[in-house]
């Protein structure tokens, strides 16, 4: 188990002692954190590895998941469909699911904490159970930017119940009666997506994709979505091909029980022709070490995604000191400042020259790379999640003070 | 801080609030400047010496970056980045120099605003400061010197740049200290001459600290 001086190489010993000095505050609090699943999907990634840190500076952090049955989670992957703008219909029967396992839940757990954090919208309803004297926080681990309508005035009535609500990005700011605190998610340096991998180990799984490590590599790590545009990253290769001879990496979860993601694997397939140094590479679940070397083994790394929600891959290879071209969409503005630490385009067109710009001034793309690295070591990894946390627990009894004397 | 005694080091952080507006064009920029609350001014403003300290020389501000980025207006955009912060000791004047750099633009002849694309628009945020003590004092020079090389930058930052704006005063938390405590007026002249936005934290934290160990070592040859 990781403890907070663990991360005392990579961020310093002044960024460790001020957290434990803004976790002395909370003593005597309870937080009690809840969501819906204990493993697997990205909250539960979170809260396995902010429970135990909160733990190690002396923060009493809890963590309950509420229980519903396969009907109530069918209801809300179609919520969670909704909030990112596919337009759906809810039967009264659906809603009624919706509230009832709600109120069930609410009235089977023990609500205890002196700060209740809830994640998401499955267990939004619990705050009906809300009593004098706590706070509650709701947080939004979605990409909110384009709601369904009916969804988003659905959810509204219980989010404006609480006393404060977390986004990720200020596109998915609302109007709302509560304040909107904006944490972005982050990343763990120490964790196997992240950590240092010897060289070995970079050189092995090349070998493994057969990869040729002495000609530059350019990676798009993504679900084959159309949303991460794999075709226009094609096109873009295309275009640098014929004037750099590099190889192209797109990997990324197989997605076999998608039929959209079957789909876009073969238009992808189709724009690859016989290119034999593109490798479309089908990682299974847990291929953390691989993905981390194939991005530590890139010369650019390319998040060209149409749209997004907070794009941690960008953080993940900026992280490596990787000089990186991304689409100016979801959170990836907030992780690079254009032309300082990344570079971001908006076409297939303006990709390629991008991608040529970096293969043939490495100095440049050497630098663009430590800017990054700085930029996520500064404000994108899970320390300054942590104190964000630790602030927004503090914030709760000083809403409305711009200065707050501690 | 009282009057001729220790320095006590203080750090702060920031939460950010998005407040739910957004700009799509110049004139709705300008409309939010006017109307925002004056820690989102600080925000916008402030936050890129932090958040990229690292880099020199650093970007803008955020209404200078969005206005040369995303409405790509680039005279406007070098007006407003190169407005000179440490002349502002309020941040109502910051704000009256923005609104009036930005409506002369819009006054001027031919000017014609347009929309930028959806999903480019400008958020506005603002920040909720929170100011924690340290356990790190300072009673003579020598002390403060070893103190600044161990304190976090965040302490620097908030003595350096935010005690101006709170005492709305030329000089600095370490300047009123070291003129009003040690009666150092040449030293605390020295740091209040320094224009802390044209550095990084760290190279304005090994600046200070070469001061400081200048005069220390004059007050040596002088004693000895």
């Amino acid at each position: 188990m990781l403890t907070i001086r663990d991360y005392e190489p990579v961020v310093g010993a002044d960024v460790i002692d001020e957290l434990e000095l803004f976790a002395g505050r909370l003593s005597g609090k309870v937080i009690q954190n809840i969501n819906s699943t204990a493993v697997g999907g990205g909250v539960a990634e979170i809260l396995i590895r902010m429970i135990p840190l909160l733990k190690d500076i002396g923060v009493d952090a809890r963590w309950d998941v509420i229980k519903g049955d396969e009907k109530f989670f069918q209801v809300t992957k179609k919520m969670h469909n909704a909030l990112h703008g596919s337009k759906v219909n809810f039967s009264k029967e659906e809603i009624e699911i919706f509230i009832e396992t709600n109120k069930m839940n609410a009235a089977s757990m023990d609500l205890m904490g002196d700060i209740m954090f809830i994640h998401d919208p499955q267990p939004i309803g619990l705050v009906e159970k809300k009593v004098k004297d706590q706070k509650w926080i709701w947080r939004c681990h979605i990409d909110f930017s384009r709601p369904d309508e009916f969804t988003w005035n659905f959810l509204k009535n219980y989010i404006e119940k609480y006393n404060i609500s977390i986004f990720s990005a200020p596109s998915f700011a609302r109007q709302l009666v509560i304040p909107q605190v904006l944490i972005s998610p982050s990343i763990d340096p120490l964790s196997d997506k992240n950590r240092n991998l010897p060289q070995e180990t970079i050189d092995r799984v090349l070998e493994q994709f057969n990869i040729d490590k002495n000609r530059p590599i350019v990676t798009q790590i993504s679900r084959f979505d159309y949303l991460k545009d794999p075709v226009g990253v094609v096109k873009a290769y295309h275009q640098v091909k014929k004037y750099i001879d590099c190889q192209l990496v797109l990997a990324g979860g197989g997605a076999t029980d998608d039929p959209e993601g079957e789909k876009v694997l073969a238009e992808v397939q189709e724009a690859v022709g016989g290119d034999k140094d593109i490798f479309l590479l089908l990682l299974p679940p847990a291929s953390d070490i691989e993905i981390n070397a194939l991005q530590r083994a890139s010369s650019v790394v390319l998040q060209k995604s149409l749209r997004e929600g907070f794009g941690l891959t960008v953080a993940e290879a900026l992280w490596k000191s990787k000089p990186v071209i991304a689409g100016a969409v979801g959170g990836i503005p907030l992780q690079i400042t254009n032309k300082y630490s990344g570079l971001l385009t908006n076409t297939i067109e303006g990709t390629a020259f991008a991608l040529k710009q970096l293969l043939q001034n490495p100095d440049y793309a050497k630098r663009l790379g430590e800017n990054g690295h700085e930029q996520i070591k500064k404000n994108y990894l899970i320390t300054r999640h942590l104190k964000d946390y630790l602030l927004l627990f503090l914030s709760l009894d000083h809403q409305g003070e711009n200065i707050v004397n501690l | 801080m009282a009057k001729n005694g220790p320095f006590y080091f203080h750090t702060r952080q920031n939460l950010i609030y998005l407040t739910g507006r957004k700009a799509k064009n110049l004139k709705e920029l300008l409309d939010g400047i006017k109307e925002a609350p004056s820690s989102s001014i600080y925000y916008h403003t402030h936050h890129y010496l932090q958040q990229h300290e690292y880099l020199s020389p650093e970007p803008p501000n955020d209404f200078a970056y969005w206005i040369k980025n995303v409405y790509q207006e680039n005279v406007l955009a070098e007006r407003l980045a190169s407005m000179d912060l440490r002349t502002f000791n309020r941040l109502r004047d910051i704000r009256l120099r923005l609104i009036e750099i930005i409506q002369e633009v819009i006054n001027s002849e031919g000017f014609a605003d347009r929309n930028v694309p959806e999903g480019m628009e400008f958020h506005f945020m603002k920040a909720q400061t929170f100011i924690f003590p340290t356990k790190i004092q300072a009673n003579n020079l020598l002390e403060f010197k070893e103190s600044l090389a161990k304190v976090s930058l965040n302490s620097i930052y908030f003595h350096m740049f935010e005690s101006r704006l709170r005492l709305e005063s030329d000089l600095c938390d370490f300047s009123i200290w070291l003129r009003d405590s040690l009666g150092e007026d040449k030293l605390a002249k020295e740091f209040s001459s320094l224009d802390p936005y044209t550095h990084t934290l760290e190279s304005l934290r090994s600046k200070i600290i070469k001061l400081i160990t200048k005069r220390i070592e004059e007050a040596a040859n002088v004693n000895n």
